[in-house]
């Protein structure tokens, strides 16, 4: 089935076969391999992408589904060589260890920031239950994303 | 984790959609239960009808007095709606907490009371505000209410060919609490028990009682023996806990993993207390 998708602004055709997953189209047919796969059964979020301004789960999603969606994936988010500021946030706060969970956990935290600016600590731990970091501790994800907020309403 | 191979199709319209699903495919929405399952080989459809292509399958509006909610409006979308958050409380609670962020953009609320998982969240809701659903085939099409609706685990009145076209819900007046408490199990989120209430209060006394269940046995149901404890009490403490005691009555509970059948039982009735308790504070 010919399918064409947009990934950070680039557009992908491609002929693929209907249980292609999106992770895959995205991973082997465009090459971005920053959206990683984790537990392939839906519980981890290390396959988060942005699809039309929604963060999904790209290991649940058949590529056909995505037909014609503008999807953003985590290398889409620096521009001209400079970090965005959840990326930045990330950084500062050492919201990574080994940094496998880390492109999902930046999308999922940028879809908290979109729909809610100011963010409680409750609600930030709320909006990252669809995603598992073996490392951290969760504690300086959180900061990362209070600091993102914080430094948006500057 | 590899599907079987199969056939897609957007459909163009709802006729043609269920033109195909007359002659054998299944439909998806969310995908969200159905792509897990077809990754582990648990189904195995030969052709899907992907009902999100239909786009004018996903409105929340209100109608005659009722509100009535299009099969793929996402748990998200039930979930943000400033309509729902003002006339139905219940449901925008309980798609909260369903699950997680990524899950809620995708999952639909047609997906998850057709699947009718036993831990899933809607159907307490659904049970406790009497819902409706609007069935829809090729030929004909029929409403069927909550009760009648579930039948057993993973099991509703749907028959082949049909779909889930929309779910239909009351508008309560503001004497009416409502309130959505689960348990939830720590890594998929789904309740190992979840408790809705829906209560009126006339003149200091309950008039009108509805607690629909998930999670406790293979469908969701409505606990009516605590439903007419309630009626024509003061809601006292004790009037809520001889009530909750009584939300197991009569069910076989489900016991796995996750928790023994004596502590769902437990949790129940600690849930529906909660539940009472929350939705009798919150009567305006
Ligand atoms: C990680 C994870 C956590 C979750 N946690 C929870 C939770 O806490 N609580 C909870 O309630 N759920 C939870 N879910 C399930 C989720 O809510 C699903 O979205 C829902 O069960 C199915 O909805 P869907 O739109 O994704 O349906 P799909 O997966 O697309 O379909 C499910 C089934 O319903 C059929 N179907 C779909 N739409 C229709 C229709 N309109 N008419 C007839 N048949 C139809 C399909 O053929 C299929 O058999 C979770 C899922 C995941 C992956
Ligand atoms: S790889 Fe998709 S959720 Fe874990
Ligand atoms: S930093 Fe290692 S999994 Fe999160």
């Amino acid at each position: 089935m010919d399918i064409t998708l947009t990934i950070n602004g680039k557009s992908y055709s491609q002929d693929v076969e209907p249980r292609l997953l999106l992770i895959h189209f995205v991973r082997d047919v465009a090459g971005l391999t920053g959206t990683h796969m984790g537990c392939e059964t839906s519980l981890c979020g290390a396959c988060t992408v942005e699809l039309n301004g929604k963060a999904i789960k790209s290991c649940t999603m058949f590529a056909v589904q995505a037909k014609g969606a503008d999807i953003v994936t985590v290398e889409g988010l620096a521009s001209d060589g400079k970090l965005d500021p959840m990326q930045e946030a990330f950084w500062n706060e050492h919201g990574l260890q080994c940094g496998f969970c880390t492109p999902g956990m930046i999308m999922a935290s940028k879809q908290i920031l979109d729909r809610n600016p100011a963010p409680t600590e409750d609600e930030i731990r709320h909006g990252l239950e669809g995603n598992v970091c073996r490392c951290t501790g969760y504690q300086h994800i959180v900061n990362a994303v209070k600091a993102a907020a914080a430094g948006a309403g500057k | 984790m590899i599907a079987q191979k199969f056939e897609y199709t957007a459909p163009k319209s709802l006729d043609e959609a269920l033109h195909l699903l007359a002659s054998g495919a299944k439909p998806i929405a969310g995908g969200m239960s159905l792509i897990p399952m077809m990754k582990l080989r648990l189904a195995a459809p030969e052709h899907l009808v992907d009902l999100r292509a239909l786009k004018d399958l996903s409105y929340i509006r209100e109608a005659g007095g009722q509100l009535h909610i299009g099969a793929t409006a996402s748990h998200y979308d039930v979930e943000s709606s400033a309509l729902l958050r003002q006339k139905c409380p219940l449901l925008t609670e309980t798609a909260a907490a369903i699950g997680d962020v990524q899950v809620r953009n995708m999952g639909t609320i047609g997906g998850s009371v057709a699947h009718a998982d036993p831990a899933a969240d809607y159907p307490a809701a659904l049970q406790a505000l009497e819902a409706k659903f609007v069935l829809q085939g090729a030929k004909s099409e029929r409403v069927v209410g909550a009760t009648d609706f579930f039948v057993d685990a993973f099991t509703t009145a749907l028959e082949p060919g049909e779909i889930l076209r929309e779910v239909i819900v009351p508008i309560d007046d503001a004497r009416t609490g409502t309130s959505y408490q689960k348990m939830a199990q720590p890594a998929s989120g789904f309740a190992i028990v979840g408790v809705a209430a829906r209560v009126r209060q006339n003149a200091g006394k309950i008039s009108f009682a509805r607690l629909g269940i998930t999670g406790l046995s293979n469908r969701a149901y409505r606990a009516s023996a605590s439903e007419k404890a309630l009626e024509g009490k003061s809601s006292t403490p004790a009037d809520i806990q001889s009530a909750a005691a009584l939300v197991a009555q009569g069910i076989d509970a489900n016991s796995d993993l996750h928790a023994s059948a004596d502590y769902r039982r437990h949790l129940a009735v600690v849930h529906a207390s909660r539940a009472l308790k929350t939705a009798l504070s919150r009567i305006a």
